[in-house]
């Protein structure tokens, strides 16, 4: 946003960031800063924050960041109650600061679930998803040469569909806007992306069962479809992946249970 | 909970349209009362399924709500909620007093031990038990009060029933959501017109 002198805007904020070191009781800090452009990302006010700290030697706030283009799933700031802040379908990397109102009060928090302890500060350890993923989260393949890429027919809407669960970035923001800490979006996505390829088929069954049951043992909590995770979504990923879950679980449960033992029964013919 | 809620609320319809035979005549819900007591194989398989999905519907129900209070582990200081429903996030504490309705009711109109509206209870008429019982206002205020809740808990369940069993998608979720919102008003609105219609004298 540019004024009419050709300057660019910038707003003073009062910020309540969460204080925390791994294992003890965390609290809010206040501080207030200045002359923060409106085209600053959140990420980037957050980075002015932290050098207005080391120069008055203190500690800096620990968060999470890479790409910063909204792609990698690192970032997981709770803005104002909200992951990722209030612009929907977008991580805390692309929000900017003209979002935001000159002397507003910003409280700034770590995602919130048990399934996801609080590493320090802001920073979060979300390795219960990389156990998920290891879980199931993938195709075996035999490494080497890469095959022939037309060996495998896909057609183009089982493609469209795999790709728009495929574009799940793992950030974790649908646990912590879920109001159970419910991983069940981020599940249903991968399962849903490698679920419907044909080269997922032949783990189908045992991804699912195998998937769930590493989510249920991380301590994520249940789906009772409030629909906070696909509102709260930064790639805005739809409460139909968690449905399709639903019946991939039911379809492998029944097929575990009735699955053939290849022998005869005792007594029978 | 899908399961057992798809029992309960099929039920609740059954019961509902049981109910409204109390406006066609005092003989007509009287012999239906009969005819569900004659067929005993009838009552009791019902009432068996019933117990049990209601037994199992409450246990998982708790077991849900605490694994879930405790998985959110408190949650963030500054809450904002983008979309969860009113029913969706209310759905222990409407269940809870329906509960505490259900046992009141049979209480009142299946075992007869508490005798509110000062009614003496000849077997076999049901029609002038529900009007001496409705006469009391305070129970016929407590029954409308629980069936408006009946309704919210319905309009949140009816839907999620179709999306556990995974046979709910984007394009119908807005639908199923008003086919559920629907049906609970039908539900709520069948069963307050029996209190209702007594408070305001249309059943004697």
């Amino acid at each position: 946003m540019v004024q009419d002198n050709g300057k660019e805007q910038t707003l003073a904020l009062k910020l309540r960031v969460w204080r925390q070191r791994r294992g003890q009781p965390g609290a809010f800090e206040e501080h207030s800063l200045a002359a923060v452009p409106t085209s600053a990302s959140f990420l980037e006010m957050m980075d002015m924050l932290n050098e207005q700290l080391i120069k008055a030697g203190k500690d800096t706030f620990a968060f999470d960041h890479d790409c910063r283009e909204g792609i990698c799933g690192m970032c997981s700031m709770t803005i104002n109650g909200m992951p990722h802040g209030p612009i929907p379908g977008v991580t805390t990397c692309q929000l900017h600061m003209r979002n935001f109102r000159d002397g507003e009060t910003i409280t700034v928090e770590p995602w919130r679930a048990r399934a996801f302890p609080v590493l320090k500060d802001l920073a979060v350890d979300r390795s219960g998803f990389d156990k998920v993923i290891q879980s199931g989260g993938f195709i075996t393949v035999r490494t080497g040469s890469a095959p022939e890429a037309n060996n495998i027919p896909v057609p183009k809407p089982v493609a469209d569909e795999a790709m728009d669960a495929a574009e799940c970035i793992g950030c974790g923001a649908c646990v912590a806007s879920c109001k159970n800490g419910s991983a069940m979006l981020f599940v249903g996505a991968k399962i849903n992306h490698l679920n419907i390829l044909p080269q997922g088929q032949a783990e189908r069954d045992r991804r699912t069962l195998s998937m769930v049951k590493t989510m249920d043992e991380a301590g994520f909590g249940n789906c009772s479809n409030y629909g906070e995770c696909q509102a709260h979504c930064p790639k805005s990923i739809t409460l139909d992946v968690i449905a399709k879950l639903n019946r991939d679980y039911l379809r492998a449960r029944v097929k575990e249970f009735f699955s053939s033992t290849g022998k005869p029964s005792k007594g029978g013919d | 909970m899908a399961l057992t809620g798809l029992v309960l609320a099929g039920f609740v319809l059954g019961h509902m349209t049981g109910n409204l035979l109390m406006f066609k005549s005092s003989e007509a819900i009287n012999a239906y009362a009969a005819w569900l007591h004659a067929n005993k194989g009838l009552l009791w398989g019902a009432r068996t399924v019933l117990i049990l999905s209601t037994f199992a519907h409450i246990w998982v129900g708790i077991q849900l709500a605490l694994e879930n209070r405790a998985a959110r582990d408190g949650g963030p200081a500054d809450d904002a909620t983008r979309r969860a429903t009113i029913a969706s996030r209310t759905m222990p504490y409407s269940g809870v007093v329906i509960l505490g309705f259900a046992i009141f009711h049979l209480l009142h109109f299946t075992f007869r031990t508490i005798a509110l509206g000062g009614a003496t209870f000849a077997e076999g008429d049901v029609y002038k038990m529900l009007i001496a019982g409705f006469s009391c206002k305070p129970v016929a205020y407590f029954y409308i009060i629980s069936m408006l809740l009946l309704c919210l808990h319905l309009s949140h369940g009816v839907s999620s029933v179709f999306q556990t069993l995974g046979l709910r998608n984007e394009r119908w979720r807005s639908r199923l959501d008003g086919l559920a919102l629907a049906y609970a008003w039908i539900i709520a609105l069948g069963f307050i017109s029996i209190p209702l219609a007594v408070l305001t004298g249309c059943l004697k």
